[in-house]
């Protein structure tokens, strides 16, 4: 934290961080559905 | 109709989640940022400036800027009121605040280098940077050309080379950046005759500002033009005249660029976390509700059947009764029939010989 | 498709070929002239006005408009109105070509079109909503293409992969409008880092929203109007169940666009009154934005209501072709006319023509594409050997 020094550098970094977040949700999601429904019939 | 309702609805839940979150994201900047210490700034005094534009000629010449039309000593210029462009970082605006029988009052324009850049919020390639040593620079190696740099500004600073065919940079003072990094002074201020322009360190420029307007209230204005303007930014005026009057706007408001964008962005990862969940969820209800009218429809077609198969049944049971009885009847009938004959025969075997009846 | 008679010189010399025929050709040349002398001989931008419509009606009016394709798709796979499924393929297609050619058009624009893909792959500018607006755009282009490429490949023959896409249709349409909701909105949001330049009426927080919503009357009205012309067109290549849901779509179209512009004009208002806007009703640009309100959103969201209400599918058409010219009118306002409002009129914006040659061009393109894929592919109709998803 101590080399964030503007709003801009700290958007920067969280954004960043939750881009990623973002792409691992959209993997994540749609294989945790499949596992929630995975033993439902039909 | 109940579905474009709920789909109404729907849209409007949606929506709602979107606003809620954007009041709710922006507490995400409740983090203090007090910039990099000790980064460098301008302090200019507009009532020391005198309009010579060497300042501009000293631009063109450190940046290897295109020769003018009109040369730098040509003060006509002055005439028009201009904006930077791609061919000068950095122009001279004369104003008339007090009327055109008073003198003027001269504006040196450029970029600002603001402590919390909107055009490098707003450049999706991060071709902008905020410098420690209090620079904004470009990048024009990964410069697009999307122009939303420009579109940002609130200063109405960058520039673009529309000439350009294939290869278009924007265009923007540096603060001569690469002659701060070898210790010298941004060309402008080392032209200026008059100390209109003063580089140093930001927080002692201020304090030379204050002074000014402490010592010499009569002369200046109580506002550090700059100080807080858009977040605050690296170059700071001083004047007498409103600031309005000499084309610097005093609307703009003094939070950050980041601050009016972060709610927005704050609702991105939330529709992307709750989108799917809020959809599928629609869909399994609908779903469900298809399945449930479905069962109605296939309950209801069983019980159909199951009735008319008692019908049937029923019909069948009547008939076979009905049959049952009939056959009874039939056995009945022949059983009197059968009777009937034998009394018959025995009366006619009685009138031949009546010897039977006693064997009977 | 074997129906074709002997083809002759005549039947490509209709008026319509005709014109658009001049208008690539034009616009070709105005290409040639943009990728030599640069913005500067084909535009009237400057660097007081970095947007023209170029990004004013191409991107911001395109994507609106394309929004059709989730709207629909969301209605019949995700909200379970089946009656309108006919809607769909169209709708889709139409937003497919709609995303391709903004695409298409940012590539006259932007400086350097081929660095397009640097934002994913060299520098991520991740602060900047206009990343985010090219991210989903990127993406949502590829659902599009994903969700059209049935159509294709029964056309083609390809059941297998076919089969395998029809399976993903939830999938793609949970995407589409996850993907739609945040570049919808994100395009409106990224007015929100200029709040001095943009008019105070058209400036507010909720602007992201009101392009979402925005987005689902374009998207409605685009379909109705669409299948209205479609009707005129293409009525040869239309199948029972089409011809048959023209009405089903129109009225249930209809009337969720009327329910929907009702919302919008209510959190309209709610803008001005959060900001304390309503001094600037009395100014020449508060009597434009009354003629926006009044003209483009609660005017419409009545006549769909009578249309609805009387069945009349004509008053239903006419008040969609308007609705869609309303959104234009929005976008032009917050993006051209409403935008740098403060400066003098000589250091205003006014299109040159060769922009809307471009915009016509990209336009016509999109017509002729339409049109070549639909009198070839199973959109207008279902393909008799496959069964409807
Ligand atoms: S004045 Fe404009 S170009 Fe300069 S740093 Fe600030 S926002 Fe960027
Ligand atoms: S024009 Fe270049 S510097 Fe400006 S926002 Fe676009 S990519 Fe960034
Ligand atoms: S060189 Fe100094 S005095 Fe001359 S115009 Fe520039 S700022 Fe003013």
């Amino acid at each position: 934290m101590e080399t964030i020094h503007t709003l801009q550098e700290f958007m920067l970094h969280t954004k960043n961080i939750i881009y990623i977040l973002m792409v691992l949700a959209l993997l994540g999601m749609p294989a945790f559905w499949r596992f929630l429904n995975g033993r439902d019939e039909d | 109709m109940s579905i474009s309702r709920r789909k109404f609805l729907g849209w409007m839940g949606a929506a709602g989640v979107v606003g809620a979150t954007s009041e709710t994201a922006r507490a995400a900047s409740n983090k203090q940022f007090k910039g990099y210490a000790d980064s460098n700034a301008v302090l200019h005094d507009m009532t020391r400036c005198i309009g010579c534009r060497r300042c501009e000629a000293a631009c063109n010449t450190v940046n290897e800027l295109p020769a003018p039309e009109r040369p730098f000593d040509d003060l006509k210029v002055l005439e028009k009121q201009r904006r930077t462009t791609a061919q000068a970082y950095t122009i001279v605006n004369q104003h008339f605040p007090d009327g055109s029988g008073r003198p003027p009052v001269f504006v040196k324009k450029q970029c600002n280098h603001c402590l919390e850049p909107a055009c490098a919020s707003a450049c999706f390639v991060k071709a902008f940077t905020k410098t420690p040593e209090g620079a904004v620079i470009y990048n024009a190696d990964v410069c697009v050309g999307c122009r939303y740099c420009m579109v940002a500004c609130p200063f109405d600073v960058p520039a673009y080379e529309y000439h350009k065919a294939l290869d278009p940079k924007i265009m923007k003072c540096t603060m001569c950046h690469p002659r701060i990094l070898e210790g010298k002074l941004p060309g402008c201020v080392e032209a200026c005759p008059t100390e209109a322009l003063v580089y140093g360190k930001r927080d002692e420029l201020i304090r030379v500002a204050r002074d000014r307007i402490h010592t010499f209230p009569e002369r200046y204005l109580d506002h550090i033009y700059g100080e807080h303007e858009m977040g605050g930014t690296s170059w700071l005026y001083l004047t007498g005249v409103p600031f309005a009057s000499l084309g610097l706007r005093e609307d703009l408001g003094n939070k950050a660029a980041g601050e009016f964008t972060s709610g927005a962005l704050g609702a991105v990862p939330i529709v992307i976390g709750l989108w799917p969940v809020l959809l599928t969820g629609i869909y399994a209800i609908n779903k469900r509700k298809e399945k449930i009218a479905a069962e109605e429809q296939a309950a209801a077609v069983a019980s159909a059947v199951a009735q008319t198969r008692d019908e049937a049944e029923g019909r069948l049971k009547a008939a076979m009764e009905k049959a049952k009885q009939d056959e009874d009847a039939a056995v009945a009938r022949e059983v009197k029939k059968a009777l009937e004959e034998a009394a018959k025969a025995r009366q006619d075997t009685g009138q031949t010989g009546s010897g039977d009846e006693g064997q009977a | 498709m074997t129906q074709e008679p002997t083809p002759t010189t005549s039947r490509y010399l209709t008026p319509f070929n005709v014109v658009a025929g001049i208008v690539v050709v034009v616009g070709l040349i105005i290409t040639v002239l943009r990728f030599t002398g640069g913005l500067s001989t084909v535009t009237h931008l400057s660097d007081d006005n970095p947007w023209g419509i170029w990004i004013g009606f191409d991107l911001l009016v395109g994507v609106a408009l394309a929004a059709g394709g989730y709207v629909t798709s969301a209605a019949v796979y995700i909200f379970g109105m089946k009656r309108f499924h006919a809607a769909v393929r169209p709708a889709i297609l139409t937003g497919f070509l709609g995303y391709a050619l903004v695409v298409l058009a940012l590539h006259y624009d932007v400086g350097r079109p081929w660095r397009l893909p640097y934002p994913f792959l060299v520098s991520q500018g991740t602060t900047s909503l206009l990343f985010e607006v090219a991210a989903c755009v990127a993406l949502y282009l590829t659902v599009l293409f994903i969700e059209f490429s049935p159509a294709a490949m029964e056309w083609l023959g390809l059941k297998r992969a076919r089969g395998l896409v029809v399976r993903l249709t939830l999938l793609l349409t949970i995407f589409g409008v996850m993907l739609s909701t945040l570049h919808q909105s994100s395009l409106g949001a990224l007015f929100l880092i200029a709040p001095a330049k943009l008019h105070p009426l058209w400036y507010s927080s909720y602007i992201p929203i009101y392009f979402f919503i925005t987005s689902i009357i374009a998207g409605l009205s685009m379909v109705i109007f669409e299948s209205g012309l479609s009707h005129k067109f293409f009525k040869d290549k239309m199948d029972e169940e089409h011809l048959a849901g023209k009405n089903v779509v129109m009225l249930g179209f209809g009337k969720a666009a009327a329910w929907v512009l009702a919302g919008y004009f209510f959190i309209k208002v709610i803008g001005i009154a959060a900001d304390n806007q309503w001094h600037y009703l009395a100014t020449g640009y508060g009597a434009w934005y009354l003629v926006e309100l009044l003209g483009f959103v609660a005017l419409p969201a009545f006549m769909y209501a009578v249309g609805v209400r009387e069945k009349n599918t004509t008053i239903i058409r006419w008040t969609a072709a308007w609705t869609v010219l309303g959104i234009v009118v929005n976008r032009f306002n917050i993006c051209l006319v409403a935008f740098n409002w403060y400066l003098p009129s000589d250091q205003r914006y006014f299109p040159h023509w060769m922009e809307i040659g471009i915009s016509v061009f990209i336009v016509t393109i999109g017509v002729l594409a339409f049109r070549f894929i639909v009198t070839r592919m199973p959109i207008l109709y279902a393909h008799p050997d496959y069964e409807a998803h």
